[in-house]
């Protein structure tokens, strides 16, 4: 009877269109469950034996992965909540505290951001450990950096959404550091080179503070609300949409620079 | 007697005497690292570390700052830094000594491969689902900060950046914001990513070894272990109010006053030695500087080409030996600078401050 109900099903047309594969306890089928399904589809459909152990990966970058997934989810979420304007930043925040029974929402969001960069400069230390950057991986160790900077970009960025006085004042100090760049940076070394002293005009700087690297960054002169907006939409739209498709290239890469690093034959004593 | 305690281990966490003794710590962990990372040595510092812990919070103000809602990944990541470093020198070192006998790296013990369905996609939903029942029960258990609303007027003492950019903080006390805050984090950026190309030793890929990568990897440590994430544990932790020290036990003091001492190397030449009084032109005031800090970052790596470093430079080649000496020069100002402070009060090397040209 349930044989009966079971091969009806799985020899219907609609389910044969969505899974192209019997159970998956036979090679063939075990293979096939990866090449026909997108998502498993990163993966090869067989890894070394060693690259399953806890021990050589750690599992940081299917973390550092899994927690882009649960920030994007658990950001779309605050986003219907949020406006990014400084009468409602900080009351939205405060009702999603206040008016939200058990509301973690943004407690994931939160601890999860913190957590990734730790998962990330763990992934980071786990490929430098075990030499995965030396060649042919050269390359994706360095989309992996841009990464790194990423992640940190979108937490920062983040930071000072909640609009409170721990988010802009380490917004503030963040970002004074842009002052001070080299050249175009009204307090930075070389800013008063670029003056255009020779044409009789020296108390008029080029650089000052209403048009250096700091004003690009903050959209003002000081974290003002045109800087909540300019990082409400680096947060939730271009960073993380950089971020998607460089971790795209970072995965592609791997598949294409032989998959996970494994000892070379080459582990010899002798000196080169 | 407690007190007495909490009065040394708070004299003990000044920078003068903590980042000395926790570089020290480092290179003994690097060269004991065969005996150091044994279970039971390594169980022995972990359980020292947590009974630290767990007693200090007992003091309301170690309390009072590790347990601020923020400040908690810190913590999280101090321990898994310290797991994690000790599980890949642990396995370098069993690799080590498995290749000095003439056996293959542990990596390479079987050669089989698994399929990917369902093993590897288990562990990958698996370990999902345990880091998602930690974060939610981490989010649980501790709200999200939320201060007052946003006021530029009122400065909180201290301001800090978010953690992790506290390594970068803590390097204002040592550098102007152009090279702290601009210069060393776009040469961290770059030195990272020319790692792979300055690396030209072929093994100690795919498998934990130490014996085979010696320099690269105490020099990665260094940077990360020393200069990113012990610089973020003092600027979290014990940089209070106007960026004074605190040490672990002691109260956040507003008033607390540190005298500023600190002279610049011009000053020493023409006020200490010379006993001249300072040129009133920038350049024979800060020539001096300006000549060490060249000879430092511009003279110094042909020397050692032609010197101590003849056999790496002969294995590195011209653009590789000067990319690497660049990174790794400018790396070393941070604690060679931290030096200086120290022993002379040096505040700067070179300053010019009428262009903002301070090192």
């Amino acid at each position: 009877m349930w044989d009966k109900i079971k091969n009806y099903v799985t020899d219907s047309q609609v389910w044969k269109s969505v899974i192209r594969h019997g159970y998956p306890d036979t090679r063939r089928n075990r293979v096939l469950v990866v090449l026909t399904n997108v998502f498993l589809h990163l993966h090869p459909t067989k890894v070394p034996a060693h690259s399953l152990k806890l021990s050589y990966t750690w599992c940081m970058g299917g973390l550092t992965f899994f927690l882009f997934l649960v920030e994007t989810l658990t950001g779309v979420l605050l986003m219907f909540y949020y406006r990014p304007v400084g009468e409602y930043a900080y009351n939205d925040i405060l009702a999603l505290r206040e008016h939200v029974p058990l509301g973690i929402m943004r407690e994931i969001h939160r601890w999860g951001a913190h957590a990734m960069v730790i998962t990330v400069w763990l992934h980071m230390l786990r490929v430098f450990l075990t030499g995965s950057y030396k060649p042919p991986r050269e390359f994706n160790w360095g989309v992996g950096v841009i990464l790194l900077t990423l992640t940190l970009l979108l937490s920062f960025t983040g930071y000072l959404l909640p609009w409170d006085q721990l988010a802009i004042w380490a917004i503030t100090v963040g970002s004074n550091m842009a002052r001070a760049t080299p050249f175009v940076g009204h307090e930075g070394p070389g800013s008063k080179l670029l003056n255009p002293g020779l044409l009789g005009m020296e108390d008029i700087p080029l650089i000052h503070a209403t048009d250096d690297a700091r004003f690009v960054l903050l959209g003002g002169p000081f974290v003002g609300e045109a800087t909540l907006l300019r990082f409400y939409v680096l947060h939730c739209v271009f960073i993380p949409l950089a971020a998607a498709t460089l971790i795209a290239v970072h995965f592609w890469r791997v598949r294409k620079d032989g998959g996970i690093s494994s000892p070379t034959d080459d582990f010899s004593q002798k000196p080169l | 007697m407690i007190e007495t305690l909490k009065h040394c281990i708070n004299a003990l966490a000044a920078p003068t005497i903590f980042l000395p003794l926790v570089a020290a710590a480092f290179f003994l962990v690097l060269h004991f690292y065969r005996t150091i990372t044994r279970p039971k040595v390594a169980l022995g510092i972990l359980i020292g570390a947590i009974l630290f812990y767990v007693v200090s919070l007992f003091d309301p103000n170690f309390q009072h700052i590790v347990a601020k809602p923020d400040n908690v990944p810190i913590t999280i990541m101090l321990l898994l830094c310290g797991f994690c470093v000790w599980l890949a020198l642990r396995q370098a070192a069993i690799n080590d000594e498995r290749m000095e006998r003439g056996l293959p790296p542990l990596e390479k013990e079987s050669s089989e491969t698994i399929f990917v369905w369902p093993d590897l996609v288990y562990i990958e939903f698996l370990s999902a689902i345990l880091v998602g029942v930690i974060l939610t029960l981490w989010s649980i258990e501790l709200k999200a900060p939320l201060e007052q609303p946003a006021s530029p007027f009122k400065a909180p003492n201290p301001s800090k950046a978010p953690w992790y950019f506290l390594g970068l903080q803590e390097m204002l006390v040592y550098f102007d914001p152009w090279l702290a805050g601009v210069v060393f984090p776009s040469l961290i950026i770059s030195g990272l990513i020319s790692i792979p190309y300055m690396d030209t030793n072929p093994r100690g890929s795919g498998y934990y070894s130490f014996k085979q990568r010696r320099m690269s990897i105490t020099i990665y440590l260094f940077g990360f272990l020393f200069l990113w994430v012990t610089l973020i544990m003092l600027g979290t932790f014990f940089r209070g109010p106007n960026w004074n020290f605190f040490g672990p036990y002691e109260f956040w003091d507003v008033h607390k006053v540190e005298p500023l001492v600190n002279i610049n190397l011009s000053e020493i030449i023409y006020v200490k030695l010379l006993h001249t009084g300072m040129p009133a032109h920038w350049l024979p005031r800060e020539i001096w500087g300006l000549l060490l800090v060249g000879f430092y970052l511009f003279a110094l790596p042909p020397i050692l080409q032609k010197t101590v470093l003849k056999k790496f430079y002969a294995e590195m080649g011209f653009v590789r030996y000067n990319v690497f000496m660049m990174h790794f020069l400018m790396m070393m100002m941070l604690p060679l600078k931290m030096i200086c402070r120290w022993m002379f009060n040096l505040k700067y090397f070179v300053a010019v401050t009428e262009f903002f040209f301070n090192i």
